[in-house]
């Protein structure tokens, strides 16, 4: 029988198998930032251990950067702190870092492809859950906590559970408005926040192959928000032209042997997958998020619904607390929501490609009234290359705010945050209570909505500016 | 690590789904650089509220956490173990957990016990009806009784041993080391690296 993609990857990463125990496989590129990686380093340090490939290792500084005056000390002690720990650890075990400032700096997620570094069939961890991106080159990336970090960082390797295979296909062409995000929320508001528990899922069908590498990265990146464990695109034309002439890609004789092989890395006719879902992208409309988990969302057309109408009661429990705590009122119009924030960023939405579509919205427009708008470039590079677009002059002149790299308001650990009660249309990946600031309220959405809202103060799509 | 084999325990009923790991740890508390010291940060944003459960004193001390489904679901931060095994709990049972939490759980000797759902609903029951009723949890047996419930759970062999012998995961690898070095030979030459 045939195997899938992600077998293929897993099977040829298998540093040792023993029946009763889990496989041991190694991995090719080890992505660390502050947050999760301090205990990791005291632990070797502990232990009186050394990172043992420190040229499969990267580190960048993203998570609890400011976004402003970056050229000055960070004003918070604590997050100053943990910056200078990373900077500290890296310097002692010999670790490649791109700090605040450095043109390569920015989100893992968003500099690992950047450099070339994120390739076909590698093995790619991180200790942050969006890891998946990577999956969208055909690569198994896995999210990981901070005692795997330490692990990787001493051994090269992770004993790995089993996985279990999911497809899901998404057929026919989307239509003009509709992205790689909205594709992505309605894949998880049917499958749901568990349902992809104990998979790898291979995204497949013609609405995948069609998106360029910044949107498989978009879908890819949101694996982990369906549950699932990474988040797969068999590498094909797009990806090779992505990978081709950046820093880290093979070069001559290499690339051509490196591009051989990744033609292989792709699922067998004949192979089963555990588990397939079918969706139909020609259906498909822009999807925005009403509740606390990136579950609960509907098309941008739809009402808030009644929780009255969820048959499983969990769901029916968890609608209740989400419509208090987003304080909605069933039957209203997702568009009727008026917001106070727009967030343009992240790993899942914070590429140039993202960026591009955002400003063609906002080209010629100004965003309404009292409402805020935050754009944030993915990585240092990213935002160098939009000003060299002049994308930076079109979203200052439509009254955004253009802000430096990093995760900024996505997870709030930085000053950019939401007040209590205050409102956003977010391009980030989850919208749990309190994510963006204490009190914070996050509607998911993609860049195109995001401007649209920004334009009108309520959630809308490009086409309502019509 | 501690080991784990049977723990007998008050607990804890949370009748939430899809608690995820910002609502555990929220993200201002990740700036620490120690594993210790977050207990005053579990469900901080929750227990602003007097009526949430784990303020009320009755549940004092316990040890055991029964929560809805998809427990743990959202980022990979190990640091929500830490707050909950830093605030007492030695254990957590969930009829779902998410696959990331999980693992870190179990690389920390925070027992995560998957049960059928109607199991844990009856779990929850008995502890509301006496705050007072102890749950065991038997690694050895891989079950769980309290009251009238006496059920198993399922936990793969070589995780259940690593907890009863409270080993590093590391130590074991590097056993090993043999076997990766042999693996680094075999790679493709053509591989990147950041160095």
């Amino acid at each position: 029988m045939g195997r899938t993609l992600a077998e293929k990857v897993w099977e040829s990463h298998v540093v040792r198998r023993v029946e009763g125990e889990p496989d041991l496989l190694f991995i090719d590129l080890h992505l660390i930032h502050e947050v999760t990686s301090p205990q990791a380093f005291d632990g070797l340090r502990q232990a009186g251990r050394r990172v043992r490939r420190t040229d499969l290792t990267l580190a960048t500084e993203d998570h609890n950067t400011p976004t402003l005056d970056i050229d000055k000390p960070i004003a918070d002690p604590v997050s100053r702190t943990q910056i200078e720990t990373l900077r500290r650890n890296c310097e002692e075990f010999g670790v490649r870092l791109h700090s605040l400032g450095d043109v390569e700096q920015g989100i893992v997620h968003v500099v690992g492809p950047q450099l070339g570094l994120t390739q076909p069939g590698m093995t790619v961890v991180c200790g942050d859950s969006h890891t998946a991106t990577h999956g969208a080159f055909g690569a198994l990336a896995f999210g990981i906590g901070t005692s795997q970090v330490e692990h990787v960082l001493a051994t090269q390797t992770l004993p790995m559970a089993p996985f279990k295979t999911m497809a899901v296909t998404v057929e026919g062409e989307l239509a003009e408005g509709v992205t790689a995000k909205d594709v992505i929320l309605a894949v998880i508001a049917k499958i749901g926040t568990g349902g992809g528990q104990g998979y790898v899922i291979e995204y497949r069908g013609e609405a995948i192959r069609k998106l360029s590498m910044e949107g498989r990265m978009t879908i890819c990146n949101m694996s982990i928000e369906a549950g699932a464990r990474a988040g797969m695109v068999a590498p094909d034309e797009t990806t090779f032209a992505f990978v081709e002439g950046r820093a880290h890609a093979p070069k001559g004789a290499d690339w051509d042997a490196a591009v051989e092989y990744w033609r292989s890395l792709r699922t067998d006719d004949d192979a089963v997958f555990d588990k397939e879902v079918v969706i139909d992208g020609a259906a498909l409309t822009p999807h925005v998020t009403w509740g606390t988990n990136p579950g609960q969302g509907l098309p941008l057309s739809e009402r808030v619904p009644d929780p009255a109408s969820f048959e499983d009661p969990s769901d029916r429990g968890a609608a209740e607390r989400a419509l208090e705590y987003m304080d909605l009122k069933p039957g209203m119009a997702l568009r009727d929501i008026r917001v106070d924030t727009v967030f343009l960023g992240s790993c899942t939405n914070g590429r140039i490609e993202d960026l591009r579509a955002a400003a063609g919205v906002l080209k010629g427009r100004k965003i309404s009234g009292d409402l805020r708008m935050l754009v944030v470039p993915g990585s240092a590079r990213v935002g160098l290359q939009a000003q060299e677009e002049g994308l930076d002059v079109i979203f200052k002149e439509a009254g955004a705010e253009w802000r430096y790299a990093g995760c900024s308001m996505c997870l709030g650990m930085n000053p950019d945050q939401l007040s209590p009660g205050e409102r956003s249309a977010s391009t980030s990946n989850r919208n749990f209570e309190g994510r963006q600031g204490k009190g914070g309220r996050t509607h998911l959405v993609s860049p195109q909505v995001a401007a649209a809202t920004a334009v009108l103060g309520h959630l809308a799509s490009p086409a309502d500016l019509h | 690590m501690e080991k784990f084999t049977v723990h007998t325990g008050r607990a804890v009923p949370l009748r939430r789904s899809n608690v995820d790991t910002d609502q555990i740890i929220p993200a201002h508390w990740l700036k620490k650089v120690t594993r210790d010291g977050f207990e005053d940060g579990l469900f901080e944003a929750w227990r602003k509220d007097p009526e949430f459960v784990l303020n009320n004193p009755v549940h004092d001390g316990a040890t055991i956490l029964v929560a809805g489904p998809d427990f743990g679901t959202g980022s990979s931060r190990e640091h929500a173990v830490w707050a909950l095994q830093n605030y007492g709990f030695k254990a957590v049972i969930s009829p779902r957990f998410a696959d990331i939490f999980r693992g870190n759980s179990l690389k920390g000797g925070l027992l995560t016990v998957l049960l059928p759902e109607d199991v844990v609903l009856r779990l929850q029951d008995l502890v509301e009806a006496d705050p007072a009723t102890e749950i065991t949890v038997d690694l050895v047996e891989r079950r769980v009784r309290a009251a009238d419930v006496d059920v198993p759970f399922e936990l793969d062999d070589y995780t259940r041993w690593r907890l009863l012998e409270g080993l590093d995961d590391i130590g074991l690898t590097l056993r090993h080391a043999d076997d990766i070095s042999a693996f680094e030979e075999r790679r493709k030459p053509w591989m990147p690296a950041t160095a």
